[in-house]
C-alpha cells in the first residue's frame, strides 16, 4: 500500500531531518510511529498526507510514484487518507457534527444519506451531547475527539494520527484505541505517532521507531 | 476512492445507545462564513468602484444625449443673411429671398426676422432703442428643413444669390463638426474613466480577495485535508466572492440610480436661475432614459462579474501557493 525507498527529506537549505527511509505499510496492517521529540515524526506522517514532497527517494501510495502525480490526482488520493493532526484543524464557524460529517460533505453526498452514521460516531467518541457545538466551546480532549471522528468517518484506507490519545484521560483513551482497532479489523491500515509507552503496551503492534533522523522497525 | 463507496455496515455499534428517533435533518453552514471583515470590505470597494462607474456612464449618456439634441436641431435649420447693399431695398431683397426659399424642394417652414426682432438680437451688445435705419445690419432669414431629406445646399444657394446677390446660406455645418468632436472627446474621456475605474476594480478586488483568501486559509487547508480538490474549494470560494461583487454591485448602482433620479428634481428647484440654465444647457433635463438606466444595471452585473473573474484568478494562484 505504501513503499518509501531511499526518501530524505529536508525543509530548505537546513540539515537532512529524515534520511534513508526504507520501508513498506501493508494494507490492513496496524503500527505505532514513535520516537524522541523533534525526530520527524509529524514530518513522516506529512510525507505519507502527500502534504510535504520528499527532497529525495520515492515515495509510491497506492501504486502510484507520488513525484509523478498532479494536483486533482493529489486530492483524489487524499480521499482515501484520514489524517488527525495535534491541532486538530476544525473549522471553527461549523458544529461539531458539520466538522465530522465534512469529508462526505466535499464528496457531494446528501446530508440525509450520511447523517445517522455521523450521529453515531459522534456519540461513540462521546460527543452525543456536544452535536451542535462550535469548536471554540469545545474543550482540547473534545476537539481531539472530534478530529479523530472526521479522520475515521469516511473509512480510509490508511488512518494517520499525530498524538491522537495527547489530550484525553486514560479512559477514554483506551476507548479511542479500541476505535482504531476495529477500523483496523473493518480493513484500514493505521499509523498512530506517539509518545504514549501506556498505549503501545495495549496493543501488540509493529513499531516504527524514528531515532536522528533514520526509522528502525520492530516487527 | 474511500471505501465510504462500498456497502458496509455502521462504523461503531452503539447497541442501546443508539438514537431511537430518526436524526432531524440539518442546514448546513456554508463552506466559506458569509460574514468576515475581508468580505465587508471586498463588499465596499465593489459598491464604491461600482457606483464611480454608474456616475461616469450616466453623465457621459447625458453628455451624449444632450449633444444628439443639439446636433439634430441645429442641422435641421439654416440660416440665411441677406446683407445691404448700396442701391438696394433690403426689405424687398429679404422678401425675395423668403420667396425663393420656400420654393426649394425639402423646406418647411421658412421665418424671416422683422426688423425689430433683429434689433432685439443686437441689443445684448448695442443696447436697446436701436435704429436699423443708421446701420448696415443684415437681415436674418431662419429656414426649417423636413427632417430626413438631403437638401440640395448647392442648388439653394445659387438660387439665393440669383434674386439678391448679398445674400449667404449658412448651415452651421462648421458648428456642428465641432459640436460633433466636443461630444466625441467627452464620450471618450468617459470611457476612458470607465477603463481606470474597471482596472482599479480589478487590482482592488484581487488585493481584496488574496486578503480574504489569506484569513480563509485554515479553512483551504482542512479542505485539502479531508481531500476536497482545487476545484472545489475555487468553486465555493467563487460563489462567496460572486455574491459579495453582486451586494457590491447592487449597492452602489442603487446609490448612483438615485442620484440620478433626485438630480432630476434637484435641477428642477434650480431652474430659472443661472446655475441652473448653465447646466440646463449642458446636460439637458438631467433625466436619464429607461434605457440608461438598463445600461447602469447591465454595468454593475459586469462589475460582479469582473469580481468572481478576478476572484478566481486570485483563488488559483493562492491553492497554488498553499500547496
Amino acid at each position: 500500500m505504501v513503499r518509501f525507498e531511499n526518501v530524505g527529506l529536508r525543509y530548505g537549505l537546513g540539515p537532512e531531518i529524515l534520511r534513508d527511509l526504507n520501508f513498506q505499510i501493508p494494507a490492513h496492517s496496524f503500527q505505532f510511529l514513535t520516537g524522541p521529540s523533534g525526530a520527524g515524526k509529524t514530518s513522516l506522517l506529512k510525507l505519507l498526507f502527500l502534504s510535504l514532497r520528499p527532497t529525495r527517494g520515492l515515495v509510491n501510495l497506492f501504486g502510484h510514484d507520488v513525484s509523478l502525480l498532479g494536483k486533482d490526482e493529489i486530492a483524489d488520493l487524499r480521499k482515501r487518507i484520514g489524517i488527525v493532526l495535534q491541532d486538530f484543524r476544525l473549522l471553527d464557524h461549523m458544529t461539531t457534527y458539520e466538522n465530522v460529517a465534512l469529508p462526505f460533505r466535499v464528496t457531494g453526498r446528501e446530508e440525509s444519506s450520511y447523517r445517522k452514521e455521523v450521529i453515531d460516531l459522534l456519540k461513540w467518541v462521546g460527543l452525543g451531547e456536544r452535536m451542535d457545538a462550535l469548536p471554540p466551546i469545545l474543550s482540547g480532549g473534545e476537539k481531539q475527539r472530534a478530529a479523530i471522528a472526521r479522520a475515521v468517518i469516511s473509512r480510509p484506507h490508511l488512518l494517520l494520527a499525530d498524538e491522537p490519545t495527547g489530550n484525553v484521560d486514560p479512559t477514554l483513551g483506551r476507548r479511542l484505541l479500541r476505535l482504531f482497532i476495529e477500523l483496523n479489523k473493518s480493513g484500514t491500515a493505521v499509523i498512530i505517532a506517539t509518545h504514549d509507552i501506556t498505549l503501545m503496551d495495549q496493543y501488540e503492534a509493529r513499531r516504527l521507531v524514528l531515532h536522528q533522523g533514520r526509522l528502525h522497525i520492530y516487527e | 476512492m474511500s471505501r465510504t463507496d462500498q456497502p458496509h455496515g455502521p462504523l461503531v455499534d452503539l447497541g442501546r445507545e443508539r438514537p431511537q428517533v430518526p436524526a432531524r435533518a440539518r442546514n448546513l453552514s456554508p463552506i466559506v462564513p458569509r460574514a468576515s471583515i475581508a468580505g465587508r470590505a471586498l463588499v465596499a470597494v465593489v459598491a464604491i468602484m461600482t457606483f464611480l462607474a454608474s456616475i461616469t456612464t450616466g453623465t457621459v449618456l447625458l453628455v451624449s444625449a444632450s449633444a444628439a439634441e443639439w446636433q439634430s436641431e441645429v442641422a435641421s435649420e439654416i440660416t440665411i443673411q441677406v446683407r445691404p447693399a448700396p442701391g438696394r431695398d433690403i426689405d424687398r431683397d429679404a422678401a425675395a429671398v423668403a420667396e425663393a426659399i420656400r420654393a426649394q424642394t425639402g423646406i418647411v417652414e421658412v421665418r424671416p426676422f422683422t426688423r425689430e426682432e433683429s434689433a432685439k438680437l443686437l441689443e445684448p451688445w448695442l443696447g436697446s432703442g436701436l435704429s436699423l435705419d443708421d446701420l448696415p445690419v443684415p437681415r436674418v432669414i431662419v429656414a426649417r428643413v423636413q427632417p430626413g431629406t438631403t437638401l440640395d445646399l448647392a442648388a439653394l444657394r445659387r438660387r439665393v444669390t440669383q434674386v439678391a446677390a448679398s445674400a449667404s446660406v449658412d448651415d452651421h455645418r462648421a458648428w456642428i463638426e465641432r459640436m460633433r468632436s466636443m461630444t466625441g472627446a467627452t464620450v471618450i474621456a468617459g470611457l476612458g474613466i470607465l477603463a481606470l475605474v474597471i482596472i482599479a476594480t480589478i487590482i482592488s478586488v484581487s488585493f481584496a480577495t488574496r486578503g480574504a483568501m489569506a484569513a480563509n486559509r485554515p479553512i483551504v487547508e482542512v479542505l485539502h485535508f479531508v481531500g476536497a480538490g482545487d476545484r472545489y474549494i475555487a468553486n465555493r470560494f467563487l460563489r462567496h466572492f460572486l455574491r459579495l461583487g453582486l451586494q457590491g454591485g447592487v449597492i452602489g448602482c442603487g446609490v448612483a440610480m438615485l442620484v440620478f433620479g433626485f438630480s432630476e428634481s434637484i435641477a428642477g428647484w434650480f431652474s430659472g436661475t443661472p446655475v441652473g440654465d448653465q447646466f440646463a444647457a449642458l446636460l439637458g433635463t438631467f433625466s436619464l432614459r429607461p434605457s440608461g438606466y438598463l445600461a447602469l444595471a447591465a454595468q454593475a452585473v459586469l462589475i460582479a462579474a469582473i469580481t468572481a473573474w478576478a476572484s478566481r484568478r486570485t483563488l488559483f494562484a493562492t491553492l497554488d501557493d498553499i500547496d
